[in-house]
């Protein structure tokens, strides 16, 4: 009753004020702009209705963004260290870091893609490659923390990553740049022909997520940009779009601009992985890093991996096809009913879209125009489905809209174009500010894409915003997409580069949001469960400080008997239970990040005390309205010092009754 | 109340809109309506949250024995404070603590008028510190009073039969999420 009573009044407001102002119109240019901040406002307490997860390319990071509004919520830490959330610097997730090239505390992420279930995301986990040292993570989307980071032996610049198969069978990852294989000191100038280009298939646990290198294909030594599998009828191929089919090793912007046509690559990885399952591969030596997280020790663990399965292509025949695509083509992109393939030629004029069952009945009928390494090439014409026909200049990237409807970015004309699917006709174009890179439809990489708005990201603002010096913010700009013509809605900064992103409906990851973790289930080596277990124990020069943290203070928050030379380890827990209330701890003079633990969590840095004295340590997180009081401070003793290790708490023992 | 607010403001909007467009000079008043409706809003105590282990005041209100003083809290309109991360220990007297005090002394709190008086009685009830009963303990050894929310002082006492606090015997101790509540069968009236 009470709503229905709430609904009246309310209609009744509404046709109030219509009809209070009705007669005056409004002629006015702010009526348009108004709209469009209406469009994008989304009221104090109010939820945003997409979730964005936008790569932060070389910072290294993912950010995520609520849509329409554009609202920063977090920057969950990746491939590169975060001194916010002490990632990479608490003893917990160091190993997340480790590579076969050592600890390497960046990387460049680029392309983040959500996992699906029959085709459709279904919002568990995001995945994203590390361009620079191959690597793919994994973000669990309950904690939206990084709970996985496998290593891609073999390949170098994991650039045509981290895109996912219809069930999250496969993520997979294609180097860009090829390198010998096995690596070897050899003459740069053989490249051609020497060098290969592995594309990894890295196979997803249903049960847990795990990753595990299922198996690596050898193809020929070109450049693989960017990739996407199939869907619906095309399920159980994989698309990877090649440049530098000249197979140029300098100057490759003259270089590898030299054929007419590089190919679009299409993978069957259902029959090599059948291939695969029946014993067929190599299984070669290979050193790579494979980092999981735990979700109950609160720690990571690192292993380094000995072998990966080869897989030549000769030995699989019919599995792979390359179909010729003018100029270089960036994007390779797969229209929500798995029909078409999008490339998009980044010196072509126009884009060139291939169809699946045209495909299929070209390699029936060995519609061939030569081949590449063994590799057959399917002739152009047998498989092209269509052309967009002077759509703009420089397309990189095309998604969808579930309508009908494809959007291209194009680089060098700025803008986003608009057209149909089938019949190929521009249908509507709206400039970017400047020289946008990749797009983003939330599931436009599915079979079900949410197509409400479009989200282009910028490379080059320059004056659209408040300058400040040389370096100026990157930026995202919002366009509704629901009627014929788009309409920018809204332009925002992001934390760079934004490269590439992925959306999805906030109600299917909401509600899965973890609020705290359970003390109870806490089973880190070194967690300290109540105030009355928090100890001090020294070994040799190694002192190991067993902390707890509650509003409002440390126990213990008085330590003597540590020493000059020693090595500290604050392993510290926090025993709140309540949602939203982490504390922080920092220690004067520790060569880490402070350290941000959430309600049940244990984390621990180590410290060097190098001075003789009395240094406090506090928190960091503003906890409780005694947060200023929430400190503690620790004796240095010189080395050999008889000062014997005590631990108080309001100068009692931490156990005293 | 709540319910009630939200149509007023609704009404002053119409009122508002109403006039604004007969004439061009009540451009103001049409930003102070917007204004007032934006920043219409529930506090932290309307968060859910069935996760977290139990705050203060959910543990008062599950609570029989603290029906009283749940209304009270909700009269003088504290609930806010009590799900605020704090520190808080509060000492939570009983229905029957209510009952003690002089006939009609409830009824006339719990009037409109007598809100802020209300309000500084249950604050006399908090401190802004986390006091488990080792730390009372600790408290009444060391001589130290317990400062409260009302900004008055009280005295902790370590008796043969247990803690007191302004002379009144702490009869159970609860953990909550955001602190601790001692419950006691007298009110903690201020003196002035």
């Amino acid at each position: 009753m009470k709503t229905i009573f709430k609904s009246l009044l309310a209609i009744t407001v509404v046709s109030l004020v219509l009809s209070s102002c009705g007669n005056e119109g409004s002629s006015k240019k702010g009526a348009l702009s108004s709209s469009a901040a209406e469009k994008v406002y989304v009221a104090p307490g109010e939820h945003d209705e997409f979730y964005a997860f936008v790569s932060g390319g070389f910072s290294g990071q993912l950010a995520v963004y609520g849509l329409p509004s554009g609202r920063l919520f977090k920057v969950i830490p990746v491939f590169s260290v975060d001194a916010e959330k002490a990632y990479g610097f608490n003893e917990e997730t160091k190993p997340m870091l480790n590579t076969s090239h050592g600890f390497i505390p960046w990387d460049d992420s680029h392309h983040p893609d959500i996992s699906q279930t029959n085709g459709e995301l279904d919002g568990r986990y995001v995945f994203i490659n590390g361009n620079n040292t191959p690597r793919i993570a994994k973000i669990d989307l309950t904690t939206f923390e990084t709970t996985e980071i496998i290593e891609v032996p073999n390949s170098a610049g994991n650039h045509s990553s981290s895109f996912v198969t219809e069930n999250t069978e496969y993520v997979v990852a294609g180097t860009r740049f090829s390198i010998p294989y096995p690596q070897k000191d050899m003459p740069i100038n053989e490249y051609k022909g020497n060098f290969k280009g592995a594309l990894t298939f890295i196979s997803v646990n249903p049960e847990d997520g795990r990753m595990d290198i299922k198996f690596q294909l050898m193809m020929p030594g070109f450049n693989y940009d960017l990739s996407h599998p199939g869907r619906g009828d095309s399920h159980g191929w994989f698309f990877f779009s090649t440049y530098n089919t000249e197979e140029a090793n300098s100057l490759l912007e003259v270089n590898a601009s030299q054929n007419d046509k590089d190919f679009i690559a299409a993978i069957n990885w259902k029959k090599i992985e059948e291939y695969v399952n029946n014993g067929g591969g190599t299984k070669a030596p290979a050193n790579y890093a494979h980092n999981v997280y735990d979700e109950h020790t609160h720690t990571a663990t690192s292993t380094m991996k000995k072998e990966v399965l080869i897989v030549n292509p000769s030995e699989v025949p019919g599995a792979i096809y390359f179909m010729p695509t003018p100029k270089s083509p960036h994007g390779c992109d797969v229209d929500p009913s798995g029909e078409y393939i999008v490339g998009s030629g980044k010196l072509a004029a126009e884009l060139t879209i291939h169809s699946f069952s045209k495909m299929i009945k070209a390699i029936e009928e060995e519609k061939f125009d030569g081949e590449a390494y063994g590799i057959p090439i399917l002739q152009y014409e047998a498989t092209l489905a269509g052309a967009v026909k002077q759509p703009g200049l420089g397309p990189l990237h095309t998604e969808f809209d579930g309508q009908g409807n494809a959007y291209t970015t194009f680089f060098i004309s700025s803008e986003v174009v608009k057209w149909k699917l089938g019949t190929w006709e521009v249908i509507d174009r709206k400039p970017t500010y400047y020289s946008v890179g990749h797009l983003m439809i939330p599931g436009g990489n599915s079979r079900k894409p949410f197509g409400k708005y479009v989200l282009a990201m910028n490379k080059i603002t320059k004056d659209r915003y408040l300058p400040t010096g040389p370096e100026v913010t990157q930026s995202a700009q919002l366009y509704d997409i629901t009627g014929e013509k788009m309409e920018l809605l809204l332009d925002f900064p992001v934390i760079g580069e934004p490269h590439y992103a992925a959306g999805i409906p906030a109600d299917l990851i909401k509600v899965n949001s973890k609020k705290i973790f359970r003390l109870e289930e806490n089973k880190h080596e070194y967690v300290t469960k109540t105030e009355a277990e928090a100890k001090v124990v020294r070994n040799g020069n190694q002192v190991h400080i067993y902390m707890t943290m509650i509003r409002s203070h440390f126990a213990p928050d008085n330590i003597e008997g540590i020493q000059v030379g020693d090595e500290v380890f604050f392993h510290v827990t926090n025993l709140e239970q309540d949602y939203d209330v982490p504390h922080g701890i920092a220690m004067i003079g520790a060569q880490t990040s402070e350290l941000l633990i959430m309600p049940g969590q244990t984390e621990t840095f180590k410290w060097f005390p190098k001075q003789v004295g009395v240094w406090p340590f506090y928190c960091t997180d503003f906890c409780s309205a005694l947060h200023q009081e929430m400190q503690g401070y620790v004796r240095v003793s010189p080395k050999g010092s008889n000062v014997p290790i005590t631990f108080t708490l309001d100068g009692d023992a931490v156990d005293a009754e | 109340m709540k319910k009630n607010n939200l149509i007023f403001s609704l009404l002053t909007v119409v009122a508002i809109f109403i006039t604004s467009c007969s004439g061009g000079e009540k451009k103001q008043e049409v930003t102070g309506a917007h204004t007032e409706v934006v920043s219409e809003g529930l506090g932290q105590s309307a968060v859910e949250d069935n996760v977290s282990a139990a705050n203060a005041l959910q543990v008062a209100k599950s609570l029989d024995d603290f029906k009283t003083l749940v209304v009270a809290i909700e009269a003088a309109g504290v609930e806010d404070a009590l799900v605020n991360v704090g520190p808080l220990t509060v000492f939570a007297p009983v229905n029957s603590a209510f009952d003690k005090l002089p006939e009609g002394t409830v009824a006339t709190l719990l009037l409109p008028e007598s809100k802020a008086q209300l309000a500084f009685i249950l604050t006399n009830h908090v401190a802004p510190a986390n006091y488990p009963i080792k730390q009372l303990k600790k408290e009444a050894k060391k001589g130290r009073k317990l400062y409260m929310a009302s900004g008055k002082y009280l005295v902790v006492e370590n008796k043969e039969d247990g803690i007191y606090v302004d002379g009144t015997k702490i009869l159970k101790t609860v953990k909550v999420s955001n602190g601790w509540i001692h419950v006691i069968d007298n009110v903690l009236v201020p003196v002035e």
